[in-house]
């Protein structure tokens, strides 16, 4: 289905009342039927057509809040004071004040994706054409946009379709978006409703926004082999004048790319990137190189390798045009929605706006027109770089000592501790710092986040930051790895080798490391997760940030995890989708399971395809350094569906999480759609929203949260090997809970299984049966008499 | 007795904990409590002092209280390494979340918990958890026994040196021992 707009135009119509002359009529849209598929019961669904299986879900995984603070401040009314619950004086308690905030979040994280899109989009349309097809993976993949089909009930062939799905996004955004208006909603768990519908419609922008880029700019098609590309400080050709991009929005760093090799300058100017932009960036050209996440971005800037900085949007450091001063590189803002302060130069002619930059009358500029942007970037780097000299703001090792010993006259002041975000023992390195030695400052480096709020509390004025980056700078310089670009979709064929292996539990899970930087030990945690779990055969895909942590380190035999792996989505395998708006093809491949493998209806069919994968596909997403708005839109849009999402303890900020009662036997019962039975089916998956306090938990949880009720027998017992395997490893024990996963005798491993039937037995275990799980009583095919 | 919080940003609201004049009041809460409980994070583990870690003096503590342990992450093999059995191992966000059910029959099934200790809990972690409870658990006592002032708890010390809050454990376990 498509929707076209009826037009009709009338030069002259002579009639009996009278001659009508240019007449232009608009009747909106008209529905355009070729999928022979029948519409599901819910094509683009309001934000409380799908709230019933919202309400189930919430039933089971209750939330569990966990306030920053005591009060609200949102309007002025307030501040109310809420503790213990009281209400505010709009009549709201804290229950409903803090689903509200987490909406909030998560309208902030669906706008930036679906503003990121309607840029996106309007560009490529711009540039190719309403009628440019979409195109993301040729005959490997026919179902193109699985949560958009599965969402709103059509199938987008060209740019210009993914116009009316973002007309549908933008509307449920605002319609979100007013219910936290104060006087609106008042109730928890129909906010927390609401919180799903901006997670489904988020995934719904992003789907659309990576389908347009993949399909304009020819990025890998569904390719389990996309290139292996460059990553670290330390590949950046530094005999190069060098442009960074930073953001999310590639088009104008593609620009840079396409006018460099229109005038010949591909192989003199190095071109990288920091965040989602570099990912996309590789996605078009291989040859270019991501320097890291986010966190790298202040290290980055200072080290003064960048002649010249182009941003674009989101998860960009709002302090990089005064960074990029101190090292005065110039600044190119490209996007309306960051400004910083420049003035716009979008009109100005190129020779006058290149002149401004090299002799510095400007910090910077915003071009709102991609191509120029990306011109004025490469002539300006051309002339500028000369002149720059690789300016750095990175003191030497003389200069770290004398301000440490500057620093060691405050005495125990602690200020920088008590500002950094993972408590780390600053002044104690700065102490020895004052002696000469660097080294404790050195080991602070790969648990820094990069965020240099140490730096705004010293009182001394000191850079701390610097003095870590200067400390660490020989590992910095060695940051040399391999990542495979992102692919995009999952192909529909490896979904029908996968579907079965997957549904009946054989292979153990999925696990998506997905989201941001904002670790409370360092990238390292997520690639260890990463090879854990492609070691055990679980199928592992990573996206953003985390795709890039999980390259930042190497085996014994100097090996990064995606030259170890393969990047098919496949048991063992490790993909990367590519940019955080290629998350969807994560869920989407999880739709397409329900879609592809089992035949279920898809088209506008949500919450059917949700019941069959909370209650079948055991994927999970583990966002171990979520700390954007936009991870709360993601991870929601995981949760409607039913896949569990684990956050890194830096997560329990997000003030509220979805948890299942094990010990609350009646919340685990499903339909047995055979014969309409109600069966017990054990805390399958526990909860829906969890945060880990370490890495070793977060294992042995991913394990835990793979369990789905429908696992077969051989199924059961490979995942609860994996549980129990871990568990053992890491709570050097066994896990307590056993009798609650194992249904029949069959489930249990053999080789524990003198162990595990003693166990069973101490718990007075009783064998259920097996059910075809459902929470949909419309789904049971034999009700009983 | 006022204190702030350890990470300045952290400003709680109004309701902000007591602080400890001495540590003997905590001694004294957990025996005249009826239902203490002690929740113990990783980072009993991670701290060091005079060669002993912060576990081993919290498991004397629990020994001389004679405290169910829950630990918390994945160190529940440390506290066996140790001799020590803990009552269970549960995440913390599971116990937080089963303190504030007002019908959880607690561990042993007998009923609710009316006091309850945490230690080892990242700061920003245990201040959520804190939260939580202060604001869902209205029945409930709680005591950070960690090194810094946590405003959400009940009760908690101001910020220490750590040699002068290990000896604050030692009193403690010397109180709790009487």
């Amino acid at each position: 289905m498509s929707k076209k707009t009826a037009h009709l135009k009338i030069k002259e119509l002579k009639t009996d009342i009278g001659v009508l002359k240019d007449l232009e009529l608009s009747i909106g849209k008209i529905i355009e039927e070729k999928w022979t598929e029948p519409i599901g019961p819910t094509p683009f669904p309001s934000i409380t057509d799908l709230r019933e299986w919202d309400h189930k879900l919430l039933h089971r995984y209750k939330p569990l809040y966990m306030p920053f603070c005591d009060v609200c401040c949102l309007c002025t009314y307030g501040k109310c004071d809420l503790t213990g619950n009281k209400r505010g004086a709009c009549g709201i308690d804290m229950a409903a004040h803090q689903s509200r905030f987490f909406l909030l979040s998560c309208c902030i994280g669906a706008a930036a994706h679906a503003a990121h899109a309607r840029h996106l989009i309007e560009h490529l349309i711009d540039k190719y054409g309403r009628k440019f097809p979409i195109d993301v993976g040729g005959v490997t993949v026919e179902v193109e946009a699985p949560i958009t089909r599965l969402v709103c009930g059509i199938r987008p062939k060209t740019l210009g379709d993914l116009e009316d799905v973002l007309d549908y996004v933008e509307s449920q955004i605002t319609h979100l978006l007013s219910s936290t208006h104060i006087g609106q909603e008042g109730n928890n768990i129909d906010f927390e409703s609401k919180v799903f519908h901006a997670g489904m419609i988020d995934h719904v922008g992003m789907e659309i926004a990576d389908m347009a880029q993949i399909a304009a700019y020819g990025f890998p098609k569904a390719d389990p082999e996309a290139p292996l590309v460059d990553i670290g400080f330390g590949v950046i050709d530094l005999q190069k004048p060098v442009i960074a991009c930073i953001g999310h929005n590639v088009p104008p760093a593609i620009e840079i790319m396409d006018y460099l090799k229109t005038n010949g300058l591909y192989d003199k100017i190095e071109v990288c990137g920091l965040c989602c932009t570099a990912h996309d960036l590789t996605r078009r050209n291989p040859e270019a190189k991501i320097v890291g996440p986010i966190s790298w971005q202040l290290r980055f800037i200072r080290s003064g390798v960048p002649d010249v900085i182009v941003i674009d949007e989101q998860c960009v450091r709002t302090d990089s045009v005064i960074e990029a001063q101190k090292i005065k590189a110039p600044v190119i803002v490209t996007s309306n929605k960051i400004c910083l302060g420049l003035q716009n130069r979008t009109r100005d002619p190129v020779d006058k706006i290149v002149t401004d930059l090299v002799e510095a009358k400007v910090p910077g500029v915003l071009i709102l027109d991609p191509a120029k942007a990306g011109e004025v970037a490469v002539r300006t780097v051309v002339k500028i770089t000369s002149k720059r000299k690789r300016f750095k703001v990175i003191p030497d090792v003389t200069e770290i000592v004398e301000k440490a010993k500057k620093c060691a006259s405050f005495g125990d002041c602690n200020d920088c501790r008590r500002a950094c975000p993972n408590d780390l023992p600053i002044p104690e390195a700065m102490m020895e710092a004052a002696t000469g030695n660097l080294n404790k400052l050195a080991e602070l480096y790969e648990e820094c986040v990069g965020c240099a709020r140490c730096e705004s509390a010293c009182r001394a004025g000191n850079d701390v930051h610097s003095f870590i980056i200067k400390a660490a700078e020989k590992k910095l310089k060695e940051e040399k790895f391999k990542i495979r670009s992102g692919r995009g979709a999952v192909q529909d064929l490896e979904i029908r080798k996968v579907g079965a292996p997957i549904v009946l539990g054989e292979i153990p899970g999925v696990v998506a490391f997905v989201g941001c930087a904002n670790y409370p030990h360092g990238g390292k945690e997520v690639a260890e997760m990463a090879s854990e779990f492609a070691k055990r055969r679980y199928i592992v895909t990573a996206s953003g940030c985390s795709a890039m942590s999980i390259a930042m380190h190497k085996n014994e035999e100097g090996k990064t995890p995606y030259e170890i792996y393969p990047g098919d989505f496949a048991a063992g395998g490790l993909s990367n989708v590519g940019s955080c708006v290629s998350n969807p093809h994560i869920s989407g491949a999880a739709v397409k399971i329900a879609s592809i493998f089992a035949r279920r209806k898809l088209r506008a069919n949500y919450e059917e395809i949700a019941d069959y994968i909370l209650n079948r596909v055991g994927a999970v997403g583990v966002a171990w350094g979520a700390m954007s708005q936009k991870a709360t839109s993601i991870a929601s849009g995981f949760w409607r569906l039913g896949i569990p999402v684990i956050v890194g303890p830096h997560g329990s900020k997000y003030r509220r999480m979805l948890l299942g009662r094990s010990d609350h036997k009646d919340d685990w019962y499903a339909y047995d759609a055979r014969t309409g039975d109600q069966i017990y089916v054990g805390p399958t998956p526990e909860h829906l929203f969890y945060t880990a306090e370490t890495k070793e938990e977060a294992m042995v949880m991913i394990a835990k949260l793979s369990i789905r009720p429908n696992d077969t027998t051989k199924g059961r017992a490979i995942k609860l090997t994996n549980y129990i395997d871990l568990h053992k490893r890491f709570y050097g024990t066994m896990p307590d809970d056993i009798h609650l996963f194992v249904r029949t005798a069959a489930d249990i491993p053999i080789i524990m299984k003198d162990e595990i039937t003693k166990i069973l037995k101490k718990k007075k275990w009783k064998e259920v049966r097996v059910p075809d799980p459902t929470l949909l009583p419309r789904l049971i095919r034999k009700r009983k008499e | 007795m006022s204190a702030e919080s350890w990470q300045r940003a952290e400003i709680p609201g109004p309701k902000k904990a007591l602080v400890f004049a001495k540590p003997q009041v905590v001694a004294t809460k957990v025996k005249i409590a009826k239902r203490p409980i002690l929740v113990v994070g990783h980072e009993a583990v991670n701290t060091s002092f005079d060669e002993e870690k912060v576990i081993d003096y919290i498991i004397n503590i629990a020994k001389a209280a004679e405290i169910p342990v829950v630990a918390t992450a994945h160190i529940f093999g440390e506290f066996v390494k140790r001799g020590f059995k803990p009552a269970t191992w549960m995440s913390i966000l599971d116990i937080t979340n089963r303190l504030q059910d007002p019908d959880w029959k607690g561990l042993d099934g007998v009923g609710q918990y009316d006091l309850a200790l945490f230690v080892g809990i990242p700061y920003y972690m245990e201040w959520t958890i804190l939260s939580s409870l202060k604001h869902f658990s209205s029945d409930l006592t709680t005591i950070s026994l960690g090194r810094f002032y946590q405003p959400h708890a009940t009760c908690s010390f101001s910020n220490l040196s750590l040699k002068y809050w290990i000896e604050c454990l030692k009193v403690i376990t010397s109180e709790l021992g009487e």
